[in-house]
């Protein structure tokens, strides 16, 4: 990428420092001994099998579950059972789902607007100007007063990012953002990712769009079975996979 | 691809649809002849409604009786209203004192405000209004009960349909509140809360509401001190508010179980705590799932404080009771004061029923 990446300026300063994480599901080891370091403005792009904990792992960093073993840091604040640590992550950290969860009872602009009036405390003015401005970014100003239930799969998916975006995180998480998408949909919000991507921000990403990984991303990451099995540059990621497991995973996705 | 392809819609001018498929014709058609089945039960309606409105519109109108100071004096085939005149301020007051009637007048007219800004939106002075409607229940309080200059009248003269509007609505204003924190409550993860919440509704759903209305008026007196007296009306309308809340909280419960866990996350990831996330995203849409459930429930509390007969109240059909076993009137009037007592609630039952069906739709957010 022609882009400068803020990464390789400051890459002494970790935003999220995993380290010997373990987490359960009833007996299930579902992430086992996981070590993780991600500097600021990097791009991180996660793979693997489904149910190898790729999701899980990023749920982790903003607590929407909770580790049992080891630690996470973001930020500078290790996740606890303190809600107040909780909170203080949560507003740094923007996540964007593969189902959208946009909230059906609201407009796109009241779903940006909601968590800037009721969590910062913004009047409702500037945070409807700021919204304006997101949705301006993603490009469906337009839509601004229409119910998710009236916008396409790709529109709502970028009414989330606006949403998350709004919030002004530092990090944000992507949880298989394109996976519930049609086709022709998937594009425009890869578009709108790459963008973001552009501007320096944080961002961890769970994807099997493997053109996406090797234009954005700074490490690819693959998961098996809980454990990170790989992880490397997008160039020697996906022409010399080291581990066997990682080659045949490869070779099942990118088959077609 | 051709672009004349992607054009085709604009080749061709769309065209209104066949005659016989709009307007009068095209619903008639539609709903009542719409294939052999449907036209034979159109026809079979027709004739059912044919056999049943005619005598009933001849008795309770064209051959009535409207005239006359007892029974006896209503001498045709038709209905009996002579009475109207005289018994329909017990009907709808029960004892309360005549020259007071104004008072439960003007709280009806009052409640009309109340109720609209609470129902409808974008009504002027809305920000006041909702205030008002807060204030409601306190001030139609003051104007039945008194106090505070008014003079006081004690709620054992509370009689009549009013006896049915005062417990019913008052029901329904606290049992929704009390409902969704039971529901909360239920799905919460504080064990102490849930089990508590899941108790009580389990207690109330479990026990006839006739039951509830016998602890509240007999039994709850034996644990009171004696010098502590709760008015009778008031214990009847907590009983009545219980009840009702109990079945409301599952009601809600079904409703916070349909709102998918993407919800709750979204709202979490976004740093919602759990009150703004209850009040801002999952109530509005659980709340929305349960309005037939909601209004099902408000009818039939509504309808429930008919039983309040059964502890000596004398509500519109308590005083049905007593005009008919008057010796004035004995035999004459049994179908008649059960019309006006259907009639009355039928009203009432039927509005909120319209009402949720205008919320539904105007809720519905999928709409184009």
């Amino acid at each position: 990428m022609a882009e400068p990446k803020t990464s390789k300026s400051n890459i002494d300063q970790n935003v999220i420092e995993i380290t010997a994480l373990n987490k359960w599901f009833g007996n299930f080891h579902v992430l086992q001994d996981i070590n993780l370091t991600v500097s600021q403005g990097e791009k991180i792009i996660i793979c693997g099998p489904s149910g190898s904990g790729k999701s899980t792992l990023i749920r982790c960093i903003n607590r929407l579950e909770e580790h049992q073993e080891g630690k996470v840091v973001v930020n500078g604040t290790e996740l606890s059972h303190d809600l107040k640590d909780i909170d203080a992550v949560r507003s740094e950290v923007g996540m964007v789902f593969q189902s959208f969860n946009l909230f059906p009872h609201l407009t796109a602009l009241d779903n940006c607007t909601l968590a800037l009036i009721w969590v910062r405390k913004t009047p409702k003015a500037d945070a409807e100007a700021l919204a304006m401005e997101y949705l301006e970014r993603v490009k469906i100003p337009e839509q601004a007063h229409k119910y998710p239930g009236q916008l396409s799969g790709g529109q709502q998916q970028r009414v989330a990012i606006a949403r998350s975006l709004c919030m002004n995180p530092k990090i944000m998480l992507f949880d298989e953002p394109t996976s519930a998408l049609d086709p022709e949909m998937i594009k425009e919000v890869l578009d709108t990712m790459i963008e973001l991507a552009e501007t320096g921000m944080t961002m961890l990403c769970v994807t099997h769009e493997m053109g996406f990984a090797k234009t954005i991303a700074d490490r690819v990451i693959f998961m098996d079975e809980g454990r990170i099995v790989e992880e490397n540059e997008p160039e020697k990621f996906f022409a010399n996979p080291e581990h066997e497991r990682t080659k045949l995973f490869l070779s099942q996705i990118l088959a077609h | 691809m051709n672009t004349t392809d992607i054009n085709y819609s604009k080749t061709g001018k769309s065209r209104p649809p066949p005659a016989n498929t709009v307007g009068l014709i095209g619903w008639v058609r539609t709903n009542l002849f719409s294939g052999l089945l449907n036209t034979c039960l159109t026809f079979i309606s027709c004739y059912l409604l044919w056999l049943i409105i005619p005598p009933l519109l001849d008795w309770a109108i064209f051959s009535a009786d409207f005239t006359g100071n007892v029974g006896r004096e209503c001498t045709t085939d038709g209905a009996c209203w002579a009475w109207l005149d005289q018994r329909i301020e017990q009907f709808l007051y029960g004892f309360y004192p005549a020259g007071s009637y104004w008072r439960v007048n003007l709280a009806i007219l009052l409640l009309f405000p109340a109720l609209a800004y609470v129902l409808f939106e974008n009504l002027p002075f809305c920000n006041y209004g909702r205030w008002y409607s807060l204030a409601y229940p306190f001030l139609a309080a003051f104007l039945l009960v008194g106090g505070f200059g008014l003079e006081g009248i004690t709620t054992d003269k509370f009689g009549g349909f009013m006896l049915n509007l005062v417990a019913g609505l008052s029901g329904i204003i606290f049992s929704l509140p009390i409902g969704i924190l039971l529901a909360l409550g239920r799905r919460s993860k504080l064990p102490a809360v849930r089990l508590l919440s899941v108790t009580f509704i389990e207690f109330i759903r479990g026990v006839p509401l006739i039951t509830l209305l016998f602890v509240a008026i007999i039994i709850l007196q034996l644990f009171l001190p004696p010098n502590v007296s709760v008015d009778q009306l008031v214990r009847v309308m907590i009983m009545i508010t219980l009840f009702a809340s109990a079945y409301m909280a599952e009601v809600i419960r079904g409703g916070l179980q349909a709102i998918p866990n993407g919800q709750y996350e979204a709202a979490q990831a976004m740093g919602l705590g759990y009150w703004q996330s209850m009040r801002l995203i999952i109530l509005p849409q659980a709340l929305k799932i349960s309005i037939p459930g909601i209004v099902n429930t408000f009818i039939g509390l509504f309808k429930d404080t008919t039983l309040v007969i059964i502890i000596g109240l004398f509500d519109i059909l308590g005083q049905a009771r007593v005009l008919q076993t008057n010796p004035d009137w004995m035999g004459k009037v049994d179908h008649e004061t059960y019309l006006l007592a259907a009639i009355f609630f039928f009203v009432i039952c039927f509005s909120i029923s319209r009402y949720s069906i205008n919320l539904e739709k105007r809720l519905d957010t999928n709409r184009d």
